[in-house]
C-alpha cells in the first residue's frame, strides 16, 4: 500500500515553478496534484507533459479544484502573493512563499524547519539566505557572535528582473534573517552579480565575529555537521576549504573571525547547476514543505 | 533627463577622500578629510567625493571596516566646503537607499550609483530615490574594459533613462589603453551625449590615466576623476593635481588653479600618506590582467596571511573574471593557491 501523500499546489510556472515542479515530483510525501498560471505559458505545458493538473486560470481555478490543495508553493511576485496569501488562508490552505512578500515567519529547513510546521504562511527569505543563514547557525550555536557577514555571488544568467528592480529587498531581508534566523546579534548582506561566461556557480562567503577564546575545533565540527543537514536537500552545497580563524585585531575590537567559503551548485533538475541560488531556493521550500507535510500524516495518524 | 550645467570647460571630481579610502584602508580621520576637503575647495575644485572606498554601506569584513563613521566624515566635508559640493558612492548590493538617504542628510548632493559594467539594470532604484532627494546624479559602469564599447553605451542608457545625468567610463582596473577608451567615450556619446554628460574615472595601473582624460576631453567627456597624489585603489587615480597643470598648458579651463592643487597634494595629502599609490609589480598586474584596483591590499594581506605571491593571487582574480564587490574571492584564491603549492 503507499504511504499517504498530501496534495500540494504550485502557483507561479515560471523557471523556478518548474524547478519546484520536478522537486516535488520525487517527494514520498508530496502529491503535486495542480500547477496554477495567470498565462498560457511553457511552464504549463510542461505541467500537464508532467501529468499535473495545470491551467491559466490562475487562484481562481485553484480554488475550484476537488480536494483543494493542503499547501501551495508560491512562485510570483511578492505583490501577487500578498494578494493571493488571504485567499489561501481562507481556504484552509498553508502557503510556502518563495516571493519576497515575506508574510510568514522566516524559515531555513536545515536551522528552523521544526519551528514553524503550525505556521499557515512561511518565507523562504532569500536564496542568499537559505545557502548562508546554516552556516551562522552552526556556529552561532557554538559561541556567541556579535556580527555576522554574508557575501553571496551569483551568476548574471541567474538573477531575474526582480531581484534587480529591488536588489535592496536582498540586502534588508538577507541581513536581518542573518541575525533573527542565524543567531548573530547583527547582520550584513552583500550581493554581486558576476557576468562571466561559462557563467560562475553560486559562491557564498560567511565571516562571523568570535571571541578571541571561541572553541575553535567546536566551530569547525557544527559547520561540518550543518553542511551535512543542508546536503540532505542539496546535495551540491560544499565547504571550498575548511572553515578560516583569523586572530583578533583593533579594527574587529578585539574579536576574532571565522569564514566559512561555500560553494552551491544546484541539481539540474529544470535550471542549469551554475544557478546554485535558485536551486537552494526551490530545494529548501520542497524540504519545508515535506516538513509540514509529515507533521499533518503525523497528527492524522 | 537634464544635462547638468558645466561652470567650466571640463568639471573635475575628486575622490581623494572615496577612493582614497582604499589606499589609506579605510582609516581616514576627521582631521585629514577636513584638511583635504579645505584645500580642494580652496583650489576650486566644485565636486567633493567622500565615503567608504566601496561606498556607503561598505564598512565590513568584505572590505574592511571604517576608522571612522563615514556619515561623520561626510557631514565634516560638508562643514568646511565653502563653494564645493559632497558626492557620495553608493554601490547596489553593498550599499542601500537607507545608506543615500543618511549621507544625503549629513550633506551629500550628488550620488555615484556603481554597477558592474554589464550590470546597469539593478541602479534605477538607487537613481530614483536620489532623484527624489534631489541629488545629482552620476552612474558608473564599472570595469569598463570587460565589455564592449555598444554594450557599453547601451548600459549607459539603462542608466541615463532611469535618471542618471552622467554615465562614466570607469576604468576600476586601470586596463583601458587609448583606443580601447577612446571607442567607449565615443560610444557613450553617441548614445546619451545629448541628453547626458559622459565622465571618465582612471587608474594609474598601466600609467594611462592622465592620457586618457586628454582624450576623454578630445572626445567630448566633460566630467573627469582625479585624486590628490592619486591616492585611491590599485596604483591610485589619475591625479587630480596632474589633471590640473596637463588642462592648464592645453588652454582648457577646469575652474581650479593648479598651483593650489600642487599644494594640496603636497602639503595636505602627503604627510598623512600611509603608502603613495605607485606602479608595482602588483598594481600593474592589475592593469595588465583587468584586476578591480580595489583588490591590491587584500590581496597583499592575503599573500602575507597564506605566504602564496599577491601578484599571483590578482593575475588568478583576473583569469576567474572576479568583479567589484567580490574581494571574499581574494582569500579564496589565496587558500587555493596554497594548495596548490602544497601539493607540488
Amino acid at each position: 500500500m503507499d504511504t499517504p501523500k498530501v496534495p500540494v499546489a504550485i502557483v507561479g510556472p515560471g523557471h523556478i515553478g518548474t524547478d519546484l515542479l520536478v522537486k516535488l515530483q520525487r517527494s514520498d510525501v508530496l502529491d503535486l496534484r495542480y500547477v496554477a498560471g495567470i498565462v498560457e505559458s511553457e511552464g504549463l505545458t510542461r505541467a500537464r507533459e508532467a501529468g499535473v493538473e495545470a491551467s491559466a486560470g490562475g487562484v481562481d481555478w485553484l480554488l475550484e479544484q476537488d480536494p483543494l490543495p493542503r499547501i501551495v508553493f508560491e512562485a510570483t511576485s511578492a505583490k501577487a502573493h500578498a494578494a493571493n496569501a488571504p485567499r489561501y488562508e481562507a481556504a484552509g490552505i498553508r502557503a510556502v512563499d518563495l516571493t519576497p512578500a515575506h508574510l510568514g515567519p522566516m524559515v531555513c529547513p536545515a536551522v528552523n524547519g521544526e519551528d514553524h510546521l503550525d505556521a499557515v504562511n512561511v518565507s523562504m527569505i532569500t536564496c542568499g539566505g537559505q545557502a548562508t543563514i546554516p552556516m551562522v547557525a552552526a556556529v552561532s550555536r557554538v559561541t556567541k557572535v556579535p556580527y555576522a557577514e554574508i557575501v553571496a555571488s551569483i551568476s548574471s544568467r541567474s538573477a531575474g528582473p526582480g531581484t534587480r528592480a529591488n536588489i535592496d529587498e536582498f540586502t534588508h531581508t538577507t541581513g536581518g534573517a542573518v541575525a533573527e534566523v542565524g543567531g548573530a546579534d547583527r547582520g550584513k548582506a552583500i550581493i554581486v552579480l558576476n557576468p562571466v561566461e561559462p557563467p560562475m556557480i553560486m559562491r557564498d562567503t560567511v565571516y562571523c565575529m568570535i571571541g578571541a577564546d571561541a572553541d575553535r575545533t567546536a566551530i569547525t565540527t557544527s559547520v561540518h555537521e550543518m553542511v551535512l543537514r543542508v546536503q540532505e536537500y542539496v546535495p551540491g552545497y560544499t565547504l571550498r576549504a575548511e572553515p578560516q580563524f583569523d586572530e583578533p585585531t583593533d579594527e574587529w575590537g578585539g574579536h576574532a573571525r571565522v569564514a566559512v567559503f561555500l560553494e552551491v551548485k544546484g541539481n539540474g533538475d529544470h535550471l542549469p547547476p551554475y544557478a546554485g541560488n535558485l536551486d537552494i531556493m526551490t530545494a529548501a521550500a520542497a524540504r519545508t514543505g515535506e516538513l509540514m507535510a509529515r507533521a499533518e500524516l503525523g497528527a492524522l495518524a | 533627463m537634464t544635462k547638468p550645467a558645466l561652470r567650466n570647460d571640463v568639471r573635475i571630481i575628486d575622490t581623494t577622500l572615496r577612493d582614497g579610502s582604499h589606499a589609506m584602508a579605510h582609516r581616514f580621520t576627521e582631521t585629514q578629510v577636513r584638511d583635504t576637503v579645505r584645500a580642494l575647495d580652496a583650489a576650486g575644485i566644485e565636486w567633493i567625493e567622500v565615503s567608504h572606498g566601496d561606498g556607503v554601506g561598505g564598512s565590513s569584513f568584505n572590505y574592511g571596516f571604517s576608522g571612522t563613521d563615514e556619515m561623520t566624515l561626510i557631514a565634516a566635508a560638508r562643514e568646511e566646503a565653502r563653494q564645493a559640493r559632497i558626492a557620495v558612492l553608493l554601490v547596489p548590493g553593498i550599499g542601500t537607499v537607507d545608506d543615500l538617504e543618511r549621507a544625503h542628510d549629513a550633506g551629500a548632493e550628488m550620488v555615484r550609483v556603481a554597477t558592474h559594467c554589464t550590470e546597469a539594470d539593478v541602479s534605477p532604484q538607487h537613481f530614483a530615490a536620489a532623484r527624489e532627494l534631489g541629488m545629482e546624479t552620476v552612474g558608473f559602469l564599472m570595469m569598463a574594459h570587460r565589455t564592449h564599447p555598444a554594450d557599453l553605451a547601451k548600459q549607459a542608457r539603462i542608466m541615463v533613462d532611469a535618471g542618471c545625468e552622467c554615465p562614466y567610463v570607469t576604468d576600476s582596473a586601470g586596463a583601458l589603453l587609448m583606443h580601447e577608451a577612446k571607442a567607449r567615450f565615443e560610444a557613450l556619446l553617441d548614445e546619451v551625449g545629448d541628453e547626458a554628460l559622459v565622465g571618465y574615472h582612471g587608474h594609474q595601473n598601466l600609467s594611462m590615466g592622465v592620457a586618457n582624460s586628454v582624450i576623454a576631453y578630445e572626445t567630448g567627456v566633460r566630467s573627469i576623476d582625479g585624486s590628490l597624489c592619486a591616492l585611491g585603489a590599485g596604483s591610485g587615480n589619475s591625479p587630480t593635481e596632474v589633471l590640473a597643470a596637463v588642462f592648464d598648458r592645453l588652454g582648457i579651463d577646469a575652474g581650479v588653479d593648479p598651483g593650489l592643487l600642487l599644494d594640496a597634494a603636497e602639503d595636505v595629502v602627503r604627510p598623512y600618506l600611509n603608502r603613495w599609490p605607485k606602479m608595482d609589480r602588483n598594481a600593474i598586474v592589475q592593469g595588465w590582467a583587468g584586476v578591480y584596483s580595489s583588490f591590491l591590499l587584500h590581496a597583499e594581506r592575503a599573500a602575507e596571511r597564506y605566504k602564496v605571491p599577491a601578484h599571483d593571487i590578482l593575475r588568478r582574480c583576473g583569469e576567474l573574471g572576479y568583479v567589484g564587490g567580490q574581494e571574499d574571492m581574494i582569500i579564496d584564491v589565496a587558500i587555493t593557491l596554497a594548495a596548490e603549492r602544497d601539493e607540488a
